[in-house]
């Protein structure tokens, strides 16, 4: 396979101006990865700070309530900022420092990146500026003062859909106008090599606490293991040390919102095309050969693209998808919270809401991992106001 | 010789740029006629794309205004089809790689040798990435126009050395848009590029005045104004035809006669 590619999928297809930048953070990575002094400093940030390793939770109740395989919750919502983002910013922000870097920017969709890439920028000292859609900051208004507080500044992105996607090229746009002393701290396993194999990698941390402790509390591996797909960077952390495992079942959940068939989804991978889009060959939610406006109640998941190793892990079949709606996640956050009391973000119900449906056609000797990405603090007001309450 | 080479015979040239279908298809062919009744020597037809990365806000809503029209690519064809009618002036066509990829390689560059489309400028294609199309366009007889950026260093010698047409040469860091001041060492680049290969060099971003576009003059062989020209087309919509062609007749006379 050719560097940067995972299949046919992944590249560069960025502008000039970007490409010696990342010619320059893939040599920095390749050195970085294989030092010990930068392995033990974020190996000791993820232990100290963002107080790793996260819990592999026995979901009895749940279990119980279903009445078939062992649900087991990955609780990376109990991490510092409350979601799986952490792994990767802390990674990123340390690289860029290492490199050099005075600055970092970055997209974000709920807030939660956006959020963890403020914390880590106060942590490290570096200048931070957060791009984020116009849409969502209205929907997470909460999180948006949160990296204010922390210091950053975040920019409302009014181009295009006014969402997620246009926060991601908002922010190459101005990475591209001051790439010297700036990183972008891309916040999915999505856009252009290097990126996706270094979110992978940082975020590979998942899959390896949680093998080692399905081991240990099961004697066996699981059989399958779930989780939440925007962009898919808790995914392709939870998927990663399953993958030589071919006896577990790899399954993303991408949002369907309001149904495959209304065009008001985010499923890149069961309704989208091939295309090339932010740096990278892979599925995406297209409309007449344009970019599709993707839609999910959660603003995590309405990214219209998926990483490229997800969709070569599609196409080689190593690796299902399935979607997932709105109401289908909403009622699973709703179940999780009753009988775990455990409020989850809306993204992490989409997986939630599939380990409902599968654990019943298992055995009761099986087990099944659901990576809980990030806790539902943040989403607490559309739940409120997708149930029609007033709070 | 190619189209593309006559645009830079005579004197410097002037390349416009227009996104195709914005407001309108048949005002983008007034539009374009009229560059080229001002002096244009070479146009720039923008494909609208949903999320042009490398643009500035002015080209990103002319995008949009196109796609809210119903801009698609074979009505854009059908335009180069009636320009070419009318005009020998070389044709090339500016947009980012999904449209490109989605219509099929071997249908889009047929199409454009088909029409009389001369080069293509894909922003998001860079050097790397290119092999997949440039076979496909060679193979009908279309130039793929490379881009050298600010940053380019050391890749402008690779760049350069595979380059057809003209390279476009990135003015200025970020995306395009209208610059008061331009501040990188394009005479270096420029330098860089001719010591590697005898290819025309146009410089665009960022360029408005004529005073700019005089001094631009006296290093490259181009300039390219996208932006300004946009601007107008937002500013006088279905009206804008006669401050297109008093702009670009400007624009053109401040750059006559300049030699580098």
């Amino acid at each position: 396979m050719k560097a940067g590619r995972f299949g046919a999928y992944g590249g560069q297809y960025i502008p000039e101006t970007l490409m010696n930048e990342l010619i320059a953070l893939e040599e920095a990575y390749n050195w970085y990865k294989n030092n010990s002094d930068f392995k033990t400093e974020l190996n000791e940030l993820l232990i100290n700070y963002a107080g790793r390793p996260s819990l592999l939770y026995y979901a009895k109740r749940i279990t119980q309530a279903l009445g078939g395989a062992k649900i087991y919750l990955k609780r990376e919502d109990l991490n510092h900022t409350g979601s799986h983002k952490i792994n990767n910013v802390l990674g990123q922000v340390l690289l860029a420092k290492k490199m050099g870097k005075t600055r970092v920017i970055a997209e974000t969709g709920a807030g939660q990146h956006g959020v963890a890439t403020a914390t880590v920028a106060a942590l490290m000292g570096m200048e931070c500026e957060i791009f984020m859609g116009k849409e969502d900051t209205e929907r997470q208004a909460l999180n948006v003062f949160r990296m204010e507080l922390l210091g950053a500044k975040v920019h409302a992105v009014t181009s295009g859909t006014m969402t997620l996607k246009d926060a991601v090229s908002e922010t190459m746009r101005e990475w591209a106008s001051r790439v010297n002393d700036t990183h972008y701290v891309l916040g999915s396993a999505v856009g252009p090599h290097p990126f996706p194999t270094i979110v992978r990698d940082f975020q590979s941390v998942i899959s390896r606490e949680a093998r080692e402790q399905i081991l240990e509390q099961e004697g066996k591996l699981p059989k399958a293991v779930i989780a939440c797909v925007g962009g898919g960077s808790n995914a392709i952390g939870m998927f990663h040390y399953f993958i030589d495992d071919e006896s577990v079942q790899l399954i993303g959940c991408e949002a369907s919102g309001q149904g495959l068939n209304t065009g008001k989804h985010a499923a890149a991978l069961s309704k989208g095309e091939v295309g090339i889009f932010h740096g990278m060959k892979s599925y995406f939610c297209q409309d007449n050969d344009q970019i599709a406006q993707a839609y999910s109640i959660s603003a995590g998941l309405d990214y219209p693209g998926v990483g490229p190793e997800h969709a070569y892990l599609y196409d080689i079949g190593r690796a299902e998808y399935v979607a997932v709606t709105d109401d289908e996640a909403i009622d699973a956050c709703e179940f999780l919270a009753r009988t775990e009391g455990i409020i989850c973000a809306i993204e992490s119900a989409h997986a939630v809401a599939y380990a409902c449906k599968l654990a019943g056609t298992l055995s009761t000797n099986d087990s099944i991992i659901v990576c809980l990405s990030g806790r539902g603090d943040k989403d607490v007001a559309t739940i409120a106001k997708f149930r029609g309450v007033k709070i | 010789m190619s189209r593309i080479n006559n645009a830079f015979v005579k004197d410097k040239a002037f390349i416009g740029f227009v996104t195709g279908g914005d407001p309108s298809i048949r005002k983008s062919e007034d539009f374009i006629m009229r560059m080229i009744e001002a002096g244009a020597d070479l146009i720039e037809i923008g494909i609208p794309f949903s999320d042009p990365i490398a643009e500035g806000l002015v080209i990103q809503r002319a995008n949009t205004r196109a796609l809210a029209a119903g801009t698609t690519m074979d009505k854009l064809f059908a335009l180069v089809m009636r320009l070419r009618r009318k005009t020998d002036v070389p044709l090339v066509f500016l947009t980012y790689i999904n449209p490109v990829f989605r219509y099929g390689y071997d249908a889009f560059f047929n199409e454009c040798q088909r029409t009389g489309i001369d080069g293509v400028i894909i922003p998001d294609l860079p050097f790397e990435e290119q092999a997949e199309v440039c076979e496909v366009a060679y193979k009908h007889g279309v130039d793929i126009i490379s881009l050298i950026a600010p940053t380019s260093e050391e890749r402008i010698d690779s760049i350069a050395k595979s380059a057809r047409g003209f390279i476009y040469i990135v003015s200025s860091m970020g995306v395009t848009g209208v610059r008061e001041k331009i501040t990188t060492d394009l005479a270096a680049m420029v330098k860089r590029i001719k010591r590697v290969k005898n290819i025309p060099t146009a410089v665009g971003f960022g360029i408005s005045t004529p005073t700019q576009a005089e001094e631009i003059a006296q290093l490259a062989d181009g300039v390219i104004v996208g932006s300004a020209i946009v601007k107008l087309i937002e500013l006088y919509g279905e009206n804008a035809d006669d401050k297109i062609f008093e702009y670009v007749k400007e624009m053109k006379e401040a750059i006559k006669g300049v030699t580098s």
